[in-house]
């Protein structure tokens, strides 16, 4: 009987919403403020990140340094809509973040040099930083780790009835994590305000998404508990933006979780010490090339007259200014006192 | 000024190379990120990236160099308007060996520095003072456990209980009977079954301070959690520099029930007690279960609080006092003696105070320390008491290899080795996975005559 009814039903248009992935927003205008704005605060990111290589090659930085390079749109587009009670968590690949919620590039770079003028005073390196005064969350070194984490803060927004949302950040490989599908069904269940960031940059250290997700879809993952899902091009800021404005808006009306997947790209190895076989040089140089999210910036700058050639030069060296100068600090600042060892252990 | 180009470190643990190819030759243009070599370590062949703007001036190590340190310069790179001449006038003033760039921290292993010296704990506070005259209820641990949850969530709205069937259900151990009615749905929240997401859950929302309490059906599945209690929970203060920590309290029934099997049976008080970072209490009365859960709540640590499901039905005298909180990190001397001292916790009492009954009978004056929190561990009230009996047998449920009666012994051979007139004899549960048979589980728990045999052996009373 069942059977026979839906057969006769009418057919309806697909309902996006209910099969979790809901089509993105228009890419949002960007005024000439935030054009410059999205502009420096990539560059910074990016300008950082080459340095931490650079730091790690001399041997400054130790053990595992992950790089964000080619993703910067993704952060850089989410914090500009974020409020100031807003929370962020991500993974180890956390120094972009880390520069986008406001924390000081000296704190960072000396925190990955392990000094004590570090962040967590030189106690938790390149995967484990942390500002509550910032709120920032981490810095995780577990893979999926960091959603549950995250759909904690946002447990405890709603407990508070604070009206802040907190952003969750992790990899497409970190999709796969049973935590991540854990926490999804708790958020959906109790209307927890968090966004879902999957930043699909394409691989999980040498596994590429084809090898390692039965559903390429990542904006999908929240189907079967009715979370909906957005997919964006995290290579353009602007979109980047439009998207999370949604996003937030949805998690402030007490809708529940989101989820936005990120297409994005990271150009270098996974860490330091990754040759990147399992990708072609063509692969790369064609997204550089091609997508790059501050040369799309910069195109529109000049393109629309915003600003000159001269006026981003100026730009740029106030960038490198301020990089070079985390790297001195980061480098004679002191390494933590030996009594460090045994403190911050427990209250 | 001329920028030198550095052998870089490719790995956490690269110390030289090989130059296997200049994709670059001098008099070349390069830019950020552009490939200008391919170095080849014992992993893999990677590609040097230029990381600033320039002219390759000058090659100083030739393609095909074996084992080139790191951090030796390989090439030198001019920026605008310099020339091939401004290396040379740079050279002069530049250190030749650029391995013996001091400005990174002296790498040397052959000295490290020394360790300074654990900080010495403090003593922890005495039990406090029950005035004169204060009833003495007798209370199942059950309702002792539930009444320290219920006057904490009356202190305090942070405070919250989360787990699987707290709140409808009334506890599947019915341990938080009534929360649901007197504090509401969002205070005892139903989880789904789902240890790891809501162990996170828990820790994420005592990182922006509120004071979770996280029930596990029993210990057993926390395991599943494990990551999240040790990683994330334990861990996050140091890794933060003290910024942020989880201030909250994992509880539930821990160790062997009873016919349940290998996988519903298990203690973990020597695993937990493992971890810096945790406080791990495992109380016996319920006085003691009232007051130092009372404790766990407050404390701004992550604590492990280790219940067991025979002892929850039986019944002790609680002091019926406003708020009755006893100090985490202090052991109780359930007995006073002098012939042997004998250190237990939780379940483990139960054999113990037997065993310590029927040896009196034979005229072995046992001293019986309850030591109700397993980390930080009160190792001076055992010490005192060893060095009054001269003999220590500790009695634990635990499997044997790193048991909580392994840590005891070293410590105690360590800092009263003279005092010792035997060796020390650890009783533990069998090192067999529990089996499900009536008579063989009983063989795999330890009994009140292995502690009783212990005793005699140590005081050598034949
Ligand atoms: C639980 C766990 N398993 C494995 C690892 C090792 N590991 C670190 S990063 C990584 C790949 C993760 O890829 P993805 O989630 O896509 O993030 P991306 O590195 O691309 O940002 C792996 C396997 C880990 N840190 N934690
Ligand atoms: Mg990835």
């Amino acid at each position: 009987m069942a059977a026979r009814a839906r057969k006769s039903a009418p057919k309806k248009a697909v309902d996006h919403a209910l099969l979790g992935s809901i089509p993105a927003p228009e890419p949002a205008k960007l005024s000439k403020d935030e054009e410059l704005k999205a502009y420096r605060d990539m560059l910074l990111i990016r300008r950082f990140e080459e340095k931490a290589g650079q730091l790690y090659g001399m041997g400054q930085i130790g053990g595992f340094c992950h790089l964000y390079i080619g993703q910067e749109a993704v952060v850089t587009g989410i914090q500009m809509n974020m409020n100031d009670g807003d929370q962020m968590i991500t993974a180890y690949r956390d120094h972009g973040h880390m520069l986008a919620m406001g924390m000081e590039s000296r704190g960072v770079m000396a925190e990955l040099t392990g000094r004590s003028d570090g962040y967590s005073r030189g106690k938790g390196g390149s995967m484990h930083m942390f500002s509550r005064e910032k709120n920032f969350y981490g810095g995780h070194g577990i893979v999926g780790a960091q959603v549950s984490l995250g759909t904690g803060l946002a447990f405890a927004n709603k407990y508070r009835d604070n009206g802040n949302v907190s952003v969750s950040f992790c990899g497409d490989g970190a999709a796969n994590q049973g935590q991540v599908y854990e926490s999804f069904n708790m958020a959906a269940l109790w209307k927890l305000p968090t966004i879902y960031v999957i930043e699909n940059n394409r691989y999980a250290m040498g596994t590429s998404t084809k090898r390692h997700a039965a559903q390429l879809d990542f904006s999908m993952r929240g189907v079967s508990f009715g979370i909906p899902g957005i997919q964006v091009d995290g290579m353009d800021v602007r979109a980047v933006k439009s998207a999370s404005e949604y996003a937030l808006n949805h998690c402030r009306n007490g809708d529940g979780p989101i989820i936005l997947e990120m297409m994005t790209y990271r150009y270098r190895g996974h860490s330091m010490s990754d040759p990147a076989k399992y990708r072609t040089k063509d692969e790369v140089q064609k997204m550089r090339s091609e997508q790059d999210p501050i040369e799309q910036v910069k195109q529109r700058i000049i393109a629309e007259k915003l600003a000159t050639e001269d006026d981003l030069k100026v730009i740029d060296k106030e960038i490198r200014e301020i990089v070079v100068d985390a790297a001195e600090f980061a480098q004679n600042s002191p390494e933590p006192d030996v009594s460090e060892l045994y403190t911050d252990i427990l209250l | 000024m001329p920028i030198d180009i550095l052998m870089p470190a490719l790995s956490p643990t690269m110390e030289e190379g090989n130059l296997a190819k200049w994709t670059v030759k001098e008099g070349d243009k390069v830019g950020p990120g552009d490939v200008i070599a391919e170095i080849e370590t014992d992993k893999a062949t990677m590609e040097v990236e230029a990381v600033e703007e320039g002219t390759i001036g000058k090659i100083v190590v030739a393609e095909g160099t074996e084992n080139v340190k790191v951090n030796a310069v390989i090439a030198i790179l001019l920026e605008e308007g310099e020339s091939a001449g401004d290396i040379n006038a740079e050279k002069s003033s530049a250190k030749s060996e650029p391995s013996d760039d001091s400005s990174a921290p002296a790498k040397d292993d052959s000295k490290a520095a020394s360790v300074p010296a654990e900080p010495i704990a403090v003593e922890p506070a005495s039990d406090p003072d029950i005035p004169e005259g204060t009833k003495m209820v007798p209370t199942t641990v059950r309702v002792a456990l539930r009444d320290a949850m219920a006057e904490e969530m009356r202190a305090s709205d942070d405070v919250f209980v989360m787990g699987e069937e707290v709140a409808e259900y009334q506890g599947a151990y019915k341990i938080t009977q009534g929360l649901l009615d007197e504090f509401g749905p969002r205070r005892v929240v139903d989880t789904p079954i789902t240890e790891h997401g809501f162990a996170g859950v828990g820790v994420g929302a005592a990182m922006t301070g509120l004071r979770p309490i996280v029930e596990f059906m029993t210990f057993n599945f926390a395991m599943q959690a494990i990551d999240q209690i040790i990683n994330s929970a334990a861990k996050t203060l140091y890794m933060s520099g003290g910024q942020m920590g989880a201030p909250m309290v994992f509880r539930g029934p821990n160790g062997a029930a009873a016919r349940v099997g290998a996988q519903h049976s298990q203690c973990y008080a020597a695993w937990y007690s493992h971890v810096p970072g945790l406080k791990v209490i495992m109380p016996y009365t319920a006085a003691d279960a009232k007051g130092l859960l009372k404790a766990a709540i407050r404390d701004p640590n992550p604590v492990i609080f280790l219940e067991n499901e025979v002892l929850y039905g039986q019944t002790f005298d609680v002091p019926d006092m406003d708020d009755f909180v006893l100090p985490i990190g202090k052991a109780r001397i359930h007995k006073k003696g002098k012939d042997c001292t004998i250190v237990s916790f939780g379940i483990g009492m139960t054999y113990a105070i037997k065993a310590m009954e029927a040896l009196s009978e034979q005229g072995i004056d046992c001293e019986l320390i309850d030591l109700r929190t397993i980390r930080p561990m009160d190792i001076p009230t055992i010490l005192e008491s060893v060095k009054k009996t001269g003999r220590l047998v500790t009695v634990e449920e635990g499997f044997p290899q790193s048991s909580v009666g392994d840590f005891i012994a070293n410590k105690v051979q360590r800092e009263a080795f003279d005092y010792l007139d035997a060796p020390i004899i650890s009783i533990c549960g069998k090192d067999v996975p529990m089996p499900y048979a009536a008579n063989l589980e009983k063989l795999a728990l330890p009994n009140v005559d292995e502690v009783i045999d212990a005793v005699k052996a140590v005081t050598y009373a034949g």
